[in-house]
């Protein structure tokens, strides 16, 4: 369904990576590795198209990406944490769904943070929450808004063994329904069966 | 992605609904962009002098440009908190129209910055001895001037996101553009309070602000999309 | 957008490494046609136009003032299609294009601001009047100002291109709307009556001197453009193989 040919990124003058190709289909799970500013970063936000294509084409189902729907089956979870501490976890996942074009119902918004663990601290400002769990009012999003492709930048970051083995459940959950996961992550991922990227 | 008027709405109503949720949060930030209002505007009298006539004669002049700079202080925040937390990219991936999304985030704007000098300006136009059909002036002409400072600024605040000195830079990319605004509004009360018909003044006033509705929403929108890369 | 870029011959001058050697040979005729019109005109405008009847030799200053403000006024809408074309297309050079014009823009106002005030000391005594043509002039040059400073806030070359072309065309639109409103603004305030430029007889030459000098200006703004654009294609493109040639082989 992804398919990226020939892809390349310069950062001012340096070249950050040159001729990647991925082809990724259902089900299928990309763990992209490298040293800090190796381009790990880049490479997902040019993919989810917020940075411009240079050299090189990204097609989702057969669609090169500034023309095609992808968005609508796109959760992409960047480094920040995209919640605002003034207002509470719930708003922030509802807010997060409407953005989405979805009006999401009180229950299934207290499921999905009951599900993340947030039980009891729905109506906080997320000000007053730990990083951890400002990672997990962001990764509410998984079980709320329906998404083919996950594109998930340092998901793992400031969660804890629990969080981190729910994450885990969660991506290969999402990858058994036939979506599609690209990750990057320090950790070695406790999954069988993925394709890794270096760079 | 064309949409029917009713969902149209719906979409702008996203962004404008979190924001003034956001505002009613942090009143202090509304009301400080208020006060300054007022003050700029009582500071005139103590500066020049307390002569009724002079200051009548200043006094459309006076409250327009201290709306300016009033809409020019709420600026910066209009995405800077949302591009700090990773919210601008989240937006800019939504499958809804960025555009119209953004359109809710500079209604938000006017609802909080603009909306509430309209209201204000009679009262302070009372302190330079206006009348009661100049005040309606120019309640009128800041209600059509007030939204056109909210979409010219977005233009400028999506420009300076991230960007060195921002907030001044901002004020000098954004005030020569305010000036047809300036003239224009300040115009309509200064016709007015000599009796004559103030009508074209406030159609051109409307004329600039169809022509803004639609054209600086989706400069904007390119402004911080290039912001994002 | 490689593959297209090749395909099409319009595009290979707008690849700075085309037009680095081309901009280079072109220079010095500009130069050459920008010094004998100025000549011509300042021949004109000095010895050939007739002293004014009402304003003595203090008018001649127009010469200056007036090609000044046309060129202020034409080189912004020069600027802005360069940036529309660069936001369109993509093509790296447009980009450029607009920032070397947009200083020598600046000046241009800024020259017709001070030769307009020159002029109105002897004329009406004064160093500033809000006369439409002035004030218009000066919000021009606060938005060559404006343009230039987010620019030069902007550390990463393609995105001060992009911003900067969106101002620049925001900018645009707005000139007209700007210099219209000025005019309203004068005329409801009774401004001044005497309007710098339309003396109540300009002679034939006046105009011809004028013309001359515009020409010279016009000129000079393209040479001088075409410098600054080699400048700013050298800085950019320091590290490619082809630029370090250029230059090894110029300083040879």
């Amino acid at each position: 369904m992804l398919h990226v040919k020939n892809l390349s990124c310069t950062r001012g003058e340096r070249l950050l990576f040159s001729d990647i190709t991925i082809a990724l289909g259902a089900g299928d799970c990309l763990h992209v590795r490298g040293i800090n500013g190796s381009g790990k970063t880049s490479l997902l936000r040019t993919l989810v198209g917020l940075s411009p294509v240079e050299t090189g084409e990204i097609r989702w189902r057969d669609v090169n990406i500034a023309d095609s729907a992808m968005n609508s089956e796109l959760i992409y979870l960047g480094h920040d944490a995209a919640v605002n501490g003034d207002l509470t976890a719930l708003e922030n996942l509802q807010f997060a769904g409407a953005q989405f074009g979805l009006s999401l119902s009180q229950p299934i918004l207290h499921d999905a943070l009951q599900r993340m663990g947030l039980k009891g601290r729905e109506n906080l400002p997320v000000r007053a929450l730990s990083a951890g769990q400002k990672r997990r009012v962001l990764l509410s999003r998984l079980l709320t808004q329906p998404a083919n492709l996950w594109v998930l930048d340092e998901a793992f970051n400031a969660l804890d063994i629990a969080a981190g083995e729910l994450l885990t459940q969660l991506i290969k959950d999402h990858l058994a329904r036939g979506g599609i996961a690209l990750l990057t992550s320090h950790l070695p991922l406790k999954m069988v069966d993925i394709l890794v990227l270096d760079l | 992605m064309s949409l029917p008027q009713s969902s149209l709405m719906l979409v702008v109503s996203v962004t404008t609904k979190r924001d003034l949720l956001l505002a009613i949060r942090r009143k202090s930030d509304v009301l400080v962009s208020l006060f300054f209002f007022i003050i700029v505007v009582s500071l005139f009298p103590l500066g020049i002098g307390p002569e009724p006539l002079l200051l009548k004669k200043i006094a459309p002049g006076v409250l327009m440009v201290a709306a300016l700079l009033s809409t020019l202080l709420g600026l910066p925040r209009m995405f800077a908190a949302d591009y700090a937390d990773g919210t601008l990219e989240q937006l800019a991936l939504s499958p809804l129209p960025f555009g119209l999304l953004v359109s809710g985030k500079i209604l938000a704007h006017w609802l909080v910055c603009g909306l509430p000098l309209v209201v204000l300006a009679p009262v302070l136009g009372l302190q330079f001895g206006l009348d009661g059909e100049t005040l309606m002036m120019l309640m009128l002409a800041l209600l059509i001037a007030t939204p056109l400072l909210s979409l010219i600024g977005s233009i400028g605040a999506a420009l300076t996101l991230g960007v060195r000195s921002g907030g001044a830079l901002l004020a000098l990319l954004i005030l020569p553009l305010y000036v047809p605004t300036l003239i224009f509004a300040s115009g309509a009360v200064e016709v007015q309070m000599v009796g004559m018909n103030a009508n074209g003044y406030l159609s051109l006033l409307a004329a600039m602000l169809a022509l803004a509705v639609f054209f600086a929403p989706w400069a904007t929108s390119v402004a911080l999309k290039i912001a994002l890369e | 957008m490689n593959l297209e870029t090749e395909k099409l011959g319009f595009y290979r001058y707008s690849s700075p490494q085309t037009f680095y050697p081309l901009a280079g040979k072109m220079l010095p005729w500009f130069w050459v046609v920008a010094t004998l019109f100025g000549i011509a005109g300042l021949w004109v405008s000095f010895f050939v136009a007739p002293t004014d009847a009402t304003q003595g030799e203090a008018y001649r200053i127009i010469f200056v003032h007036v090609p000044a403000s046309w060129m202020s006024m034409f080189i912004y809408i020069v600027m802005a299609a360069w940036a529309g074309i660069g936001l369109a297309l993509g093509t790296r050079l447009s980009g450029m294009m607009a920032q070397a014009l947009a200083p020598t823009g600046a000046l241009m106002a800024a020259l017709s601001l001070l030769t307009g005030s020159l002029w109105g000391r002897p004329m009406w005594g004064t160093w500033w009047i809000w006369d439409a043509r002035l004030s218009s002039e000066l919000i021009l040059f606060f938005l060559y100002v404006g343009f230039i400073a987010l620019q030069a806030a902007i550390d990463d070359p393609r995105r001060a291109d992009k911003a900067g072309a969106i101002l620049a065309l925001v900018g645009v639109v707005n000139v007209p709307i700007i210099y219209f409103s000025v005019i309203w603004w004068n005329s409801l305030h009774q401004g001044s009556s005497v309007s710098l430029t339309r003396s109540p007889s300009m002679a034939q030459t006046m105009f011809a001197g004028m013309i001359l000098m515009a020409l010279c200006f016009w000129m000079y703004s393209i040479a001088v453009s075409l410098m600054r654009v080699r400048a700013i294609i050298v800085e950019r493109e320091r590290n490619s193989e082809w630029i370090r040639a250029e230059v090894k082989y110029a300083v040879e």
